[in-house]
C-alpha cells in the first residue's frame, strides 16, 4: 500500500458531465495531487479495482451506475470499503445528502465546489485515512493476517464462540541445555530461522500461529476463520514441520552445529475462540478441553518417542494414504478417562 | 430580466482559481456539451424518459452555476425539481425558453473567455 500523507494524494473524480470532471480535476491537480476520472460508476469501479486510489470524489446523478450505487457497492466490498469517498453533487434536498452519509460517505460538498472547502475536507479525509492505514498496518504486523481479516471484518469484542478446530502444540526438544550451551545470540538465530521454518509449514496449510513461548508454539486450524479439512490440514503440517527441521538440521550439521529434534501434538474438536484479555491489551486465543488435551499430547511426544501424536478425533479426519499407528488408550494428568494416541508417519528418536 | 447573463464575480473567480487558459478550454467543453443536454432535454421530453431529463436539466444547472449562469442554472432546477409533471405544451415553452437563454450564455461566454 502506498504511503498515505497527504502531499501529494492518488484520487479518482467520478462524473458524468464533461465540465465538472475537467474543473474538478484541475482544482485537484493544482493543489499538487495526482488525479485520474471516470465519467461513471461502472468505470470508477473498474478502476478501482485494478488501481489503489487514496480517495474517491464521487457525483451522485450518473447514467449507467449513479453515486448511489457505487456507494453501495464499495460498502459490501472488503478491499474497497475503506477507499474513503467525498461527495461532490448539486443534489436537491437534504434527504439525497443524508442518504449519502448513511451509505458511508466520508463528506459532502455542494456544486459548484469551493476551492478553499475542498482543499480543507480532502486534507481531513486524507488525514484520517492516513491513521486508519497506520492502524492497520499495527495490527498486521502484530497479529496473524487471519486475525488481521477477522478484526476488519467483525470489528474487535472481547469474548468468544464455540468453533470446530484442530489445534497443535509443538516445541523444541532438549532446547534449555541447547541454549546453555551457546552464545544468546546464536539462540536467537537458531529461533528466529526455526519459528520462519513452522510459521511457513503452518500457514501454507492455512493454520495460524496463535502463541509463541520460548522455543514452544500453539497453532489453530479453523478458527478465526473456518477450514474445511482442518484435521487433515494440521497433520499434514506437522508432517512438513518435522521435514523441514531434517532439512535445517542438514544444513546445522554442516556447520559443525547439533542437530534440533521437535514434538509435536494435536487435537480435535469443540472449543471456544476469541479475543481474551482487556480492552487495551488483548489477544486472540482458543480454549477448552481439546487445547488442553494437545498441549498433554505434544508432552507425551517424549515419553512415546514419536515425533508427531494425535488424538482419536484428529485421526478421524484423516486421508487413509497418511500412515497412523494406534498406541493405544493414555490416561493424562487432569483426565478422568484414557485417550485414544495415535502415533503419525516415521517415529523420530527424541 | 434584472439579473446579468453571467455573473461577473462568479466567473472572475472560477478563472483566478483555475487559470485563464483552463477556463477557455473549460469554456469550449461547455459550448459543446450544452447543445447536447438541450437536445436530451428535448428528446426525452417527447418520450418521456423522466430520469433522462432530470440528469440532463441537473447537469445543464451544475454547469451554468460554475459559470455564473445564474439565470439559466435557475431555469434548468425548475426543470430538474418539476420534471416531466407539467403540462407537455407548457413543458416545451420552458425548454424553448431555456434554449433561448443558453443563446444568450453562450455570446456572453463566447466574449467573456477573451477578455
Amino acid at each position: 500500500m502506498r504511503e498515505g500523507g497527504f502531499g501529494r494524494a492518488r484520487l479518482l473524480v467520478v462524473d458524468d458531465n464533461k465540465v465538472n470532471r475537467l474543473l474538478l480535476t484541475r482544482s485537484l491537480e493544482l493543489m499538487g495531487h495526482s488525479v485520474a476520472s471516470a465519467e461513471n460508476g461502472r468505470v470508477a469501479l473498474d478502476m478501482l479495482r485494478r488501481a489503489s486510489f487514496d480517495l474517491l470524489l464521487l457525483d451522485m446523478e450518473m447514467p449507467e451506475m449513479d453515486g448511489f450505487q457505487v456507494l453501495e457497492q464499495l460498502k459490501n466490498d472488503l478491499q474497497l470499503r475503506d477507499v474513503p469517498v467525498i461527495v461532490t453533487s448539486s443534489l436537491e434536498g437534504i434527504d439525497s445528502v443524508v442518504r449519502c452519509i448513511e451509505l458511508g460517505a466520508e463528506d459532502y460538498l455542494p456544486k459548484p465546489v469551493n476551492p478553499v472547502l475542498l482543499k480543507a475536507r480532502l486534507g481531513a479525509s486524507l488525514e484520517k485515512k492516513r491513521l486508519r492505514d497506520q492502524q492497520k498496518e499495527l495490527v498486521r504486523r502484530f497479529a496473524t493476517p487471519e486475525v488481521a481479516q477477522d478484526l476488519q471484518n467483525s470489528g474487535f469484542a472481547l469474548g468468544g464462540k464455540r468453533v470446530d478446530a484442530t489445534v497443535m502444540f509443538s516445541d523444541i526438544r532438549g532446547f534449555t541445555p541447547l541454549a546453555e550451551s551457546q552464545a544468546p545470540e546464536e539462540t536467537i538465530e537458531l529461533l528466529n530461522t526455526y519459528y520462519m521454518l513452522m510459521f511457513s509449514a503452518i500457514s501454507g496449510h492455512g493454520g495460524v500461529v496463535n502463541q509463541m513461548i520460548g522455543d514452544g508454539l500453539m497453532a489453530v486450524f479453523g478458527a478465526p476463520l473456518p477450514l474445511a479439512d482442518h484435521r487433515e490440514s494440521a497433520v499434514r503440517t506437522a508432517l512438513e514441520m518435522i521435514e523441514l527441521v531434517e532439512l535445517f538440521n542438514h544444513e546445522r550439521e554442516a556447520a559443525a552445529k547439533p542437530p534440533i529434534r521437535i514434538g509435536i501434538g494435536i487435537a480435535s474438536g469443540e472449543m471456544v475462540a476469541g479475543y481474551t484479555g482487556t480492552n487495551e491489551r488483548a489477544t486472540y486465543t482458543c480454549i477448552g478441553d481439546v487445547v488442553n488435551l494437545a498441549s498433554r499430547i505434544e508432552e507425551h511426544t517424549k515419553v512415546a518417542q514419536c515425533a508427531i501424536l494425535i488424538d482419536g478425533a484428529t485421526r478421524a479426519g484423516l486421508d487413509e494414504r497418511i500412515e497412523v499407528e494406534p498406541l493405544g488408550p493414555v490416561v493424562f494428568k487432569g483426565k478422568t478417562l484414557p485417550v485414544d494416541v495415535y502415533s503419525v508417519g516415521v517415529g523420530q528418536k527424541p | 430580466m434584472a439579473q446579468p447573463t453571467i455573473d461577473r464575480a462568479t466567473f472572475d473567480e472560477l478563472k483566478e482559481t483555475a487559470g485563464a487558459e483552463f477556463v477557455v478550454e473549460l469554456v469550449d467543453t461547455f459550448l459543446v456539451e450544452a447543445p447536447q443536454l438541450l437536445d436530451t432535454l428535448r428528446r426525452s421530453l417527447a418520450t418521456r424518459s423522466a430520469d433522462e431529463f432530470r440528469r440532463a436539466a441537473h447537469s445543464l444547472k451544475s454547469n451554468s452555476n460554475t459559470f455564473g449562469a445564474l439565470t439559466l442554472g435557475a431555469m434548468a432546477k425548475e426543470l430538474e425539481l418539476t420534471g416531466l409533471a407539467p403540462a407537455l405544451e407548457a413543458r416545451g415553452a420552458t425548454v424553448d425558453a431555456l434554449a433561448q437563454e443558453y443563446a444568450r450564455v453562450a455570446a456572453a461566454l463566447t466574449e467573456l473567455k477573451h477578455a
